[in-house]
């Protein structure tokens, strides 16, 4: 990770070296997920891979599904003979990068929840409320807008208005279990009327000046949010601690809104961000100081110090509980709005996916979203051709990993 | 004429073995390997190949967006080739009548070429940026309200600019250069034949400069296609979206960040052909009409 956060994790690397004098961990900078992802195959494949890599959400299916690439979290600290418990971590952090079974494959590091951000004193101008649900944020907008705001804004389709959406009303995403039970014959189930109201009403909203659309660019659609010109915006937990520093307004947080038409009881969204894997081929001493790391990760303090630092969320319940008994979220209310939204009832579908070649398919999906919003298709169109390119893209994956 | 003649038969392979080796090594065996990985599905890991046929070729045409991405990359490479050539002519034709202060205005023609891809791609992004970007301010005020990222035509509008403007300075010192090397004595016979400096530049200047243009012509389709993918990279932000991008942006978009080695494979040999085709008729057709000393 770079920038600030890279630097707290160099940070949390000198207090482990500190910790102990057994083991050294050196961290590495390779760029961006993908790049590091790709650099990371490449090494593999040369035989020279690091202990510990850090994997992306969309990149899950790749490295999960090499089998023999990682060692499980879950076999690498108990084969070291530190203690391990699944049952510590909280269930929506848990799951997203174990197995069928409900293994911990990777060990969650920076997990973020897609959240609503919104700027205080714009609703107040407008006197509003922050909306619950859609239907609530519809009755507001004109008068947001009206008030000088561009209502709404988001900065990551395919995961807050995609994924997490059909995460957040329990919709079944893909076949075969969310695609969890395997690549063989897992096709996307994007093409749903659910998904498809919610576009229609996206684009009336764009129509009607209640919600921008800055392209597919993170940054892009964050900016405009914090020079004040939007007054909703949806973006990642983890955006807090940078939104702190960069904004000069008030702002508060709520979690992400639904559909009551669609479903009235909401269920959780999944975590978004990335997971550290253990690469296999390394020897067992090495083996066991990364089992080590993990273990020293996952402990209370570190994940409070990493949650307060950077904004994402404790992957344990202990240290939710340490960060609550502190009093830190009386004061930021808002750090605690990722970890409500987390542990909100889970259903059937919303663990999250594990999709393969799934960096493309959302490309697929920021091209048809961005013609959306151009104009120059048709919700109906753009999800049929999501549906079809995303399965060929399914289809060939299943192929390379049998 | 004297014919040289090496006494050893086999001195001249020897000679000629680094460069075949290079050759070998950084061209031949990469492609050879590009064409068979084309038909196979490769898991990234393991290297674990399936033999798929045709498949990744008939996938990558199938792909709705191929169609798109091709029409694209000819429009972009037709633009930035001519623009960028017909502009650089023109600054190497007026820094060459200019008598005083000829070096300063060479130095500051040429400075553009020491910046990277990337660095143009980033500056194209402050310039064209949509909230504080410049450009996008000034075309404001004649109405176009300019969207980079968002919409289609305005992006491809931008980087079409941006490549264009890296590569003129290249093509402005080959363009002075020829210039300078046309005799003075052709110049001043031309001057006393013909008085119209426009009939003397298209029927003299232009003509002797032809090698140079012809050459100017590959390197610069060479450049539009290959090279300009690292300003469109940082210009779509590491997220095309709806915003156009080049074919070899694609095969870097799928093999690098999708680890899709297959598919990126058989797209690169699309284009390798591509390419075959273009330098042979480019051969073929137009270096006949180039009069080499």
């Amino acid at each position: 990770m770079g920038g600030q956060l890279g630097e707290t994790v160099n940070e949390l690397a000198n207090r482990f070296n500190e910790s102990q004098s057994d083991y050294r961990i050196t961290p590495v900078y390779k760029g961006g997920y993908e790049d590091t992802l790709t650099a990371t195959i490449a090494a593999f494949r040369a035989g020279e891979q690091p202990n510990i890599v850090q994997v992306f959400d969309a990149g899950a299916a790749t490295i999960i599904g090499a089998e023999g690439a990682v060692i499980p979290v879950a076999d690498l600290i108990t084969e070291a003979g530190v203690d391990f418990n699944a049952e510590d971590y909280i269930p929506g952090v848990r799951f997203f990068y174990a197995d069928s079974a409900g293994k911990m494959v990777g060990m969650p590091f920076n997990s973020s929840a897609p959240i609503m951000y919104y700027n205080t004193a714009a609703l107040e101008e407008a006197g509003v409320e922050a909306p619950k649900t859609w239907e609530e944020f519809e009755a507001i907008a004109p008068a947001l807008k009206e008030a000088g705001y561009v209502p709404l804004a988001q900065s990551h389709t395919p995961w807050i208005f995609t994924e997490n959406f059909h995460s957040r009303h329990n919709i079944p995403f893909a076949t075969n279990n969310n695609g969890f039970d395997g690549a063989q014959g897992t096709q996307i189930l994007v093409n749903n009327d659910a998904i498809k109201t919610h576009f229609t009403k996206l684009k009336e909203w764009l129509d009607a000046g209640y919600y921008g659309y800055y392209g597919a660019g993170w940054g892009d659609n964050q900016a405009p949010f914090e020079n004040g010109e939007v007054a909703i915006w949806l973006g990642s937990s983890g955006s807090f601690g940078g939104l702190k520093n960069s904004v000069d307004f008030d702002f508060s947080a709520d979690v992400l809104p639904y559909w009551e038409a669609i479903n009235p009881n909401p269920t959780a969204s999944f975590i978004g961000g990335a997971a550290l894997f253990a690469m296999s081929g390394k020897s067992d001493e090495e083996n066991r100081a990364a089992a080590e790391f993990f273990k020293f990760l996952s402990s209370a303090d570190v994940q409070a110090f990493w949650h307060k630092e950077t904004g994402y969320v404790p992957i344990t319940t202990a240290a939710y509980e340490q960060v609550k008994a502190e009093g830190y979220y009386d004061e930021t209310p808002q750090a605690e709005v990722g970890i409500t939204q987390l542990n909100l009832p889970t259903g059937d579908y919303s663990k999250g996916y594990r999709l393969g070649f799934y960096v493309q398919i959302r490309d697929v999906m920021n091209r048809e979203y961005g013609r959306i919003f151009a104009g120059e298709t048709d919700v109906e169109t753009a999800f049929a051709t999501i549906e079809e390119e995303g399965n060929r893209l399914l289809e060939r994956f299943a192929q390379t990993s049998n | 004429m004297k014919k040289a003649q090496f006494s050893n038969p086999w001195l001249p392979y020897a000679l000629l073995a680094p460069q075949m080796l290079i050759i070998a090594i950084f061209f031949l065996w990469p492609a050879a390997e590009a064409i068979r990985s084309s038909f196979y599905l490769e898991d990234p890991f393991f290297g674990n190949a399936t033999f798929v046929g045709l498949q990744n070729y008939t996938d990558a045409f199938r792909a709705s967006d191929y169609q798109r991405t091709a029409w694209f990359t000819a429009l972009f490479v037709t633009l930035v080739s001519l623009l960028s050539l017909a502009i650089g002519l023109m600054l190497a034709v007026s820094a060459d009548r200019v008598l005083r202060g000829q070096s300063s205005y060479k130095t500051l023609l040429m400075w553009v070429y020491a910046i990277a891809p990337p660095v143009a791609g980033l500056i194209g992004v402050m310039l064209f940026d949509q909230h504080i970007g410049p450009l996008v301010d000034f075309f404001a005020l004649f109405g176009w309200e300019m969207r980079l990222g968002v919409n289609y035509w305005d992006t491809g509008i931008a980087i079409i600019i941006v490549s264009t403007w890296k590569q003129i300075p290249y093509n402005f010192i080959f363009f002075l250069s020829g210039l300078q090397s046309i005799p003075n004595s052709v110049k001043e016979a031309a001057r006393i034949d013909c008085r119209s400096e426009r009939r003397r530049f298209w029927t003299i200047t232009f003509p002797l400069l032809a090698p140079t243009s012809f050459f100017l012509l590959i390197l610069n389709i060479t450049y539009a296609m290959f090279e300009t993918f690292g300003t469109i990279d940082q210009m779509v932000k590491d997220q095309p979206g709806n915003s156009p991008v080049t074919l070899v942006y694609k095969v870097y978009r799928d093999g690098f960040r999708g680890n899709d080695l297959g598919g990126s494979a058989a797209q690169s040999v699309v284009l390798m052909v591509l390419v075959l085709i273009l330098t042979i008729v480019q051969f073929r057709l137009i270096e006949r009409r180039v009069h080499y000393n």
